[in-house]
């Protein structure tokens, strides 16, 4: 039974590391009142463009250098579509989502090597390693936290980090006041356009994160749809932490989870359907949706980003 | 010297026109520089596309069978969209029109006679797309439950619902383990027209035609644009927001549930594996395009539809890989989306720092804040 919990909890963890990574992105994206649906599109190429790099240079940092990049340059792109241009953010984040799918499925069929008829599917490149720490990984259950790769343990910095910029700097005041209310925040004297630039392209650096820790850890190598949806688990994860860095984490480990336990439970015997286990986040989204609105005061507290998906122009006023 | 946006006091035809029509030749050639990069002859792999999409007689069904789908799911999309009620649910209420419609087809079949059967199978089909819409839309009109954000969820729960459906209890017995229901009784099939385009495209063409005869003709479609335009207005005159919106989206959703339900009948005549493919998705896109015109919506249809088929061509006789029309795709969207803000704005240089900057119609409320 222990060994089975220990599994568990390391499967999740491992499972629920690209999730916390894009998630945190689009929470800092969100909170400076951008909504951007392009996730899946993004964590796609960057996938795809991480392996491929780590593939010909031989080291597994080129590949999430190269995806961060990737990931930031689509997050800029919608940045300039939505902030800048002023377009529609649900139609700008679908386009990123299915030029990301399309070129990513291309690359995927055109930056292999010659021998595999250009393919990358099926290549074996650089991954990233799994450290144990010496004793720690040795407690039962708890000894799975010790057990994984390097973004995994940093991940245990970078939550506590999030939430202490998001609620506990001038900064972090800053990025929710523009999503909050980007007139008062004009008039604070905060740059409205370059917050919720900074904040998109952060947000597209750590979903290219995740993005590249599926194809350089999670699941090594290139394989198309290599993301099992997992952007749209990542928009409903933001909701489902009500934009908060700290319940994200909780919320990836129970969201990432549900999919990897699922195979243990079927293996144990149990008879629940994989289809209804895939559907719990989506249910539970909205009923924290329904919830945090009808309590009005408590989605104030919470700091659901008022101006969310609304394009500020300043003449407008 | 600086350079502001201006409100334009009407919506500029002139750049209606000219930004779609540049976008597509902007897209042509970005997609001609990722074409050469990548060592393909760009020109032949267009020509190859095209006469893939639109080369022959059956070429051309083709690209109406995907066509029809997106018809239908985009005309859905810009009902909801008119009003400003981001409905990107088209996905899960095409589906549940196949799961509806699947049901009606195959248990109901006994007690249906022969001839009703298929208009039952489209009508259950229809009706549970109205239903599904109907939830994001009960809970935005009546809680304030942010549209866009649920429906999309709703689109999971709806494709992993139909997924245990034709793994689980409706997978075909005889099928040797085929993700996929049994094949439809002939009763509940949509007839064909040509090779495997089947009715559902005069299911299209009648729901633009209503539909531009709602928007253009009668109150109804009169109050519902005025609810898009400003919300207070509306109040103003008396218009029932919440029941305007809740029937709205019955509408959306019965074009969506429409399409799923034509889908199941008229090309796999099962529910399979495979049916989502995202049309609910192109097809807020394709409604975008179109301005949420009904008639214009028709053609953004086939104009999307041949860029997957001819996708599908290149794979065959060049050996690209069939995303290259997912890119186009998307290559086409980002010069429209930057360039839809000339519609509505335009850019004005201004030299001195003293000289007004506001002028008078810049005052009226932006039309891009909902």
């Amino acid at each position: 039974m222990i060994a089975l919990l220990t599994s568990i909890l390391a499967i999740t963890l491992r499972a629920g590391t690209s999730l916390v990574y894009a998630t945190m992105g689009e929470i800092y994206t969100e909170n400076s009142g951008v909504l951007n649906l392009g996730i899946e599109g993004m964590m796609l190429l960057s996938a795809v463009s991480g392996f491929a790099a780590a593939y010909y240079s031989g080291f597994v940092w080129v590949g999430f250098l190269i995806a961060m990049l990737v990931g930031g340059i689509l997050a800029a792109i919608h940045a300039f579509l939505s902030v800048t241009m002023r377009a529609n953010q649900v139609v700008s984040g679908l386009s990123i989502t299915l030029f990301g799918t399309g070129m990513a499925s291309f690359l995927g069929q055109r930056l292999g090597p010659e021998s595999n008829n250009y393919y990358l599917a099926g290549m074996v490149g650089p991954r990233l390693q799994t450290i144990s720490i010496p004793g720690l990984s040795q407690i039962p259950v708890i000894g799975a936290l010790f057990n994984q790769d390097i973004l995994t343990y940093i991940i245990y910095l970078l939550v506590p980090l999030a939430w202490f910029y998001l609620y506990k700097t001038r900064n972090g005041l800053n990025l929710r006041a523009v999503g909050e209310d980007p007139q008062t925040a004009d008039a604070m004297g905060i740059n409205v356009t370059r917050t919720r630039y900074i904040y998109t392209i952060i947000g597209g650096l750590l979903v290219g994160l995740g993005g590249a820790h599926l194809s350089l850890s999670y699941t090594p190598g290139w394989s198309e749809n290599i993301t099992g949806g997992r952007g749209w688990i990542v928009i409903a994860l933001v909701i489902f932490a009500m934009w908060n860095p700290g319940r994200a984490f909780l919320g990836a480990l129970i969201f990432g989870g549900i999919n990897a336990v699922q195979f243990r439970l079927q293996a144990s015997g149990t008879n629940i359907p994989a289809s209804f286990l895939n559907m719990m986040p989506y249910i539970m989204t909205v009923l924290v949706l329904v919830l945090i609105t009808w309590w009005e005061a408590l989605s104030k507290r919470i700091g659901a980003p008022a101006a969310l998906s609304t394009p500020y122009m300043r003449e407008d006023k | 010297m600086r350079v502001v946006f201006e409100k334009r006091q009407s919506i500029s035809r002139q750049a209606m026109v000219l930004v779609p029509v540049l976008s597509f030749f902007a897209a042509l050639l970005l997609g001609a520089i990722l074409l050469l990069s990548s060592g393909a002859n760009p020109i032949t792999t267009y020509v190859a596309m095209l006469r893939g999409a639109f080369g022959s007689t059956y070429s051309f069904s083709e690209t109406l069978v995907k066509a029809i789908p997106l018809m239908l799911t985009g005309l859905g999309v810009a009902v909801a969209f008119k009003m400003r009620f981001w409905n990107i649910g088209a996905e899960g209420q095409f589906v549940w029109g196949g799961i509806a419609g699947t049901f009606v087809a195959l248990f109901l079949s006994q007690y249906i006679p022969d001839p009703l059967l298929l208009p039952a199978v489209i009508l259950g089909g229809t009706i549970a797309g109205a239903i599904w819409a109907g939830i994001p839309a009960v809970l935005k009109a009546y809680i304030g439950v942010d549209e866009t954000l649920t429906s999309l969820m709703l689109n999971y729960v709806a494709i992993l619902y139909a997924q245990y459906l034709f793994y689980g209890p409706w997978r075909d017995p005889e099928g040797y383990g085929f993700p996929g229901t049994a094949l439809f009784p002939e009763a509940a099939w949509l007839p064909r027209l040509l090779n495997r385009a089947h009715l559902g495209l005069v299911f299209a063409f009648i729901a633009a035609l209503v539909l531009w005869f709602i928007f253009n003709r009668t109150r109804w479609g009169f109050e519902l644009k005025i609810i898009g335009e400003n919300k207070t207005a509306a109040e103003y005159l008396g218009i029932k927001i919440a029941r305007n919106i809740v029937l709205a989206l019955l509408l959306s959703g019965a074009l969506s549930g429409l399409a799923g339900a034509s889908e199941v009948a008229g090309l796999s005549r099962r529910l399979q594996t495979g049916f989502s493919m995202g049309y609910g998705y192109t097809a807020i896109i394709v409604a975008w395009m179109a301005q949420l015109k009904s008639i214009p919506v028709l053609f953004v249809a086939v104009l999307m539809a041949a860029l997957l088929v001819g996708g599908d061509q290149v794979q065959l006789t060049m050996g690209l890989p069939s995303s290259v029309g997912l890119v186009l795709q998307g290559l086409i969207l980002f010069p429209m989306l930057a360039g839809s803000l000339f519609t509505e704005y335009r850019l004005r240089i201004i030299r001195q720092k003293n000289e007004p900057s506001i002028s008078p119609d810049q005052e009226i409320e932006s039309e891009l804040q909902s």
